[in-house]
């Protein structure tokens, strides 16, 4: 049972204290609610973009990295499709430095030239470092470009072309600022050795005075149902073919969505899956083979991908992953494989919830899907997934028309 | 009113008042230590909230002990891969079913099996193990599987600079000879042999020397349970014999490899040979390795990424080896500007060779080194790393509480010989992989 008390600011600002006295470490995280699916089509990559920027001075603090590592602090932070987020960790001695820094730069960044020209390079470079030099490093631009028509899904965080991120402007930088970084648009979790009201009134101190933003209504384009199945062939200089398939799937908070979790388990959780059994055990037809879901807010999709035998076909891998499907669509999964799954996932959460950073950022995504008290009860909603619901979630996602195939050949 | 805040912003300006994290006395929870019946030690830390727990078997059985290259870690890998009485997929689902992680990893001196687990399923786990320590039978079929993946995977990873910058960096440092500096190839997957895992694992898995690190939340028989699955066999039968290896160093200095000819960026490595841990410089030299690349206020990462935006990231660090390591300088940079990367970084050794370290950012890294170590010695799975990590290196709690007050007392004068000591240009091997 993970306990927190929660207040919320004038401002709209969320607090979460989680206090656990056993370490001497606090944790505090802030959530903004924004990712890539928030940005435009034509700049993409900006929320990225920006968290980097975040650690590029705010209105009176020249410098963010210094100050904490001075009070014996470190830093992180990361952006998805969804959301950004920003944790550091500090001796909870020192807790109110961390309070400092983050309302300063929620208050105002310092917008500095330097920083931006500096930041834009840095990212070129991540960019360049995960997405291009990397061999099949593109398959996830290409495939989401493929599986979404018109949800902003369709490109990764990173951006869809270097030029986007060329190109920011300071005034992009601070439209996207303001329009997104304010307190209510954000939730912020304080974890680890500290006490409920003193950091309420720390928060008040820090934050109360930051003015609220204009509401932020999304409001985004809905991918329609897929009506015929996709398709792309690529050739590109990899020493192995590739295969990746897709299919949608319902949003985060769905029975279907805890159903395909469970398929993913199913399909590819573990040396004892059906798919590494099947299909790099017994048939030979993959090096690797991998099936997972990115845990989407809003509908995903579901994944299976690997890397082909020399001398297999595609078609032949295909055929192979297609015979797995009818086998779930066709036929109960067994209830111990069922409980093998759900096993997992408990023994998933039971690790995840160790660290008190990850019991923080847990803390602040369910308050973000509007249900903090999920972080203890979500558990059971695996658990009411039945084999019934399998079979039929197999049969209604893993049809030929709601899927995306990528064919990736080596011209080798 | 709250506008007015912002036009008045003073209280802003002023940074909160902070314990100074150096002057902290931190604490290394010390282990439990037990014997089995067979003599095996057991190193434990009991503890946390979550009913979760590790269990950690290290083997020396690393490629320091095998005759041919890849033994140890195929023998490693394939231990699960089918024992007497269950196949490998019988084994899998086995620990699966309960919602075990099972780990192995291989070394160079030690090989691991890792089993992550709730607390409550370990009784069901144990005996399992046990299996896998002595009636493992290396299914030929198996190791083909094994073989034939692992040769397409390693020729994914030989299309990347970063991979392969790391071999050959190593090898400049060790000499392709040493367990520290030999990398695998096609050839060596194909030379494998079942019959030579199965000797390795006879004598370095069921009559090998093994030590075993739990931690987490453990039932009150944990130990008990220990002493049933695993007190009774045949462990440390056998003397491991002392092997040396003298390392060799590449005769050029530097070299330039063109891996991809549309590559857009470069790994660079940069290193130099380095003593152990039981030399009396090395805990000093952490200090003056994190000044130099050890963090994100680092003088390499100030200046090469956040200053220049060569890079994504750089690094400095010094590599865990037990018997002699390596001053290690990575970083992945655009092509165009990995000369320009060397040069900065060769710059920044020149600074802290020509120029004292401030007292101010003296103070910095003592506090950044502090906390961040304050952090690393909570939880239980830390704690016992840190401690698997000192007895594996021969060293004890000393160790901790010494290199503490290393960070605590250094003074700007010693930070600066050492960096004539060890930060010379010419003492650095250069790997750059476009």
């Amino acid at each position: 049972m993970i306990l927190y008390n929660s207040h919320t600011l004038h401002n709209g600002l969320k607090i979460l204290v989680h206090e656990d006295n056993s370490t001497p470490m606090a944790v505090v995280n802030i959530m903004y609610n924004v990712g890539a699916r928030d940005e435009s089509p034509e700049k993409t990559g900006f929320a990225h973009l920006f968290e980097h920027l975040m650690f590029g001075g705010s209105i009176n603090i020249s410098d963010y990295d210094e100050p904490l590592q001075r009070a014996g602090g470190e830093n992180n932070a990361y952006t998805t499709n969804d959301i950004t987020n920003y944790y550091c960790v500090l001796p909870a001695q020192n807790i109110e430095t961390a309070f400092w820094l983050e309302s300063d730069r929620m208050l105002s960044l310092a917008f500095s030239k330097k920083s931006l020209e500096v930041q834009r390079k840095v990212v070129c470079e991540e960019f360049k470092e995960h997405y291009i030099n990397k061999p099949y490093g593109d398959v996830w631009h290409k495939m989401r470009k493929l599986a979404y028509d018109v949800h902003p899904y369709q490109w990764m965080t990173i951006g869809k072309e270097l030029s986007h991120v060329e190109n920011a402007t300071m005034k992009d930088v601070k439209d996207f600022f303001f329009k997104f970084y304010r307190p209510n648009n954000a939730i912020m979790v304080v974890a680890g050795n500290v006490n409920s009201n003193h950091i309420f009134q720390l928060v008040e101190k820090w934050f109360g005075s930051i003015p609220a933003g204009e509401k932020y209504e999304r409001n985004l384009p809905k991918e329609p149902k897929q009506k015929n199945a996709k398709f792309l062939e690529v050739k590109a200089d990899v020493p192995l073919d590739a295969l990746i398939k897709t299919w949608h799937i319902e949003e985060r908070l769905s029975k279907g969505y805890y159903t395909a979790d469970l398929i993913t388990e199913i399909l590819g959780g573990g040396a004892s899956s059906r798919l590494y059994q099947s299909l790099v055990k017994e048939k030979q037809l993959f090096s690797n083979i991998n099936c997972y879901h990115f845990g989407t807010i809003e509908p995903g999709l579901l994944t299976i991908e690997g890397k082909l035998i020399k001398g297999v076909t595609m078609q032949e891998a295909e055929n192979a992953i297609e015979e797995e499907l009818v086998q779930l669509k066709s036929n109960k999964v067994a209830e111990t494989e069922l409980q093998k799954t759900i096993n997992r996932t408990e023994s998933m959460i039971a690790f995840e919830d160790v660290s008190v950073a990850s019991r923080a950022n847990s803390l602040a995504l369910y308050e973000l899907l509007g249900d903090v008290e999920l972080i203890n009860t979500e558990f059971s909603k695996f658990q009411e997934v039945t084999v019934n619901d399998i079979q039929n979630y197999a049969q209604k996602i893993f049809e030929t028309n709601n899927s995306s195939t990528i064919h990736y050949y080596s011209n080798n | 009113m709250a506008n007015k805040k912002i036009n008045n912003p003073s209280f802003r300006k002023q940074a909160p008042d902070i314990i100074d994290t150096a002057e902290l006395t931190l604490q290394l929870q010390p282990y439990n230590k037990y014997q089995l019946d067979n003599g095996i030690d057991v190193y434990a830390i009991d503890g946390g909230a979550q009913e979760v727990l590790m269990i950690e078997f290290v083997f020396f059985a690393g490629n320091w002990y095998e005759e041919k290259n890849i033994v140890a870690a195929t023998t490693n890998f394939l231990l699960k891969n089918g024992t007497k009485n269950k196949n490998a997929f019988a084994i899998n689902e086995h620990f699966e079913f309960y919602g075990a992680y099972l780990n192995q990893g291989s070394f160079n001196e030690t090989s691991t099996v890792t089993l992550h687990t709730l607390s409550k399923n370990l009784p069901e786990l144990l005996p399992v193990m046990a299996e896998l320590f002595t009636e493992s039978i290396f299914p030929e079929e198996e190791l083909e599987i094994y073989k034939k993946n692992n040769i397409q995977q390693l020729e994914i990873k030989l299309r990347k600079c970063d991979f392969v910058a790391n071999r050959l960096i190593d090898e400049c440092i060790y000499g392709i000879h040493h367990p520290y500096g030999k990398y695998t190839s096609t050839v060596d997957f194909n030379a494998l042999q079942r019959d030579e895992l199965v000797h390795f694992y006879n004598e370095f898995y069921t009559q090998g020397k093994c030590m075993i690190f739990v931690a987490g939340k453990l039932p009150t028989n944990t130990i008990e349970l220990l002493n049933k699955n695993f007190g009774h066999l045949p462990f440390n039968k056998n003397k491991i014999l002392t092997k040396e290896y003298n390392s060799v160093r590449a005769s050029q200095k530097k070299q330039l490899i063109i891996n991809d000819e549309n590559g857009v960026q470069a790994a660079i490595r940069m290193a130099r040979p380095f003593p152990n841990r039981h030399h009396p410089d090395f805990s000093k030299v952490m200090v003056l390795n994190n000044i130099l690349g050890g963090y994100f206020g680092s003088r390499l990462m100030s200046n090469i990424r956040e200053d220049k935006g060569y890079t994504y990231g750089i690094y400095s660090f010094i590599q865990n080896h037990i018997h002699e390591t390596e001053w290690l300088i990575s970083t992945e940079a655009g092509r165009d500007v990995c000369e320009a990367t060397i040069e900065e970084t060769y710059k920044e050794m020149q600074r802290l060779c020509n120029e004292p370290v401030s007292e101010e950012e003296l103070h910095l890294v003592r506090n950044y080194m502090m906390g961040s170590l304050l952090g690393n010695v909570n939880g239980t799975f830390n704690i016992i790393s840190r401690w698997k990590s000192y007895i594996l290196n021969n060293v004890d709690e000393n160790y901790f509480y010494n290199s503490i007050n290393t960070i605590k007392t250094i003074n700007a004068e010693e930070i600066q010989s050492l960096a004539k000591k060890y930060l010379k240009p010419d003492d650095f091997y250069e790997i750059t992989v476009v």
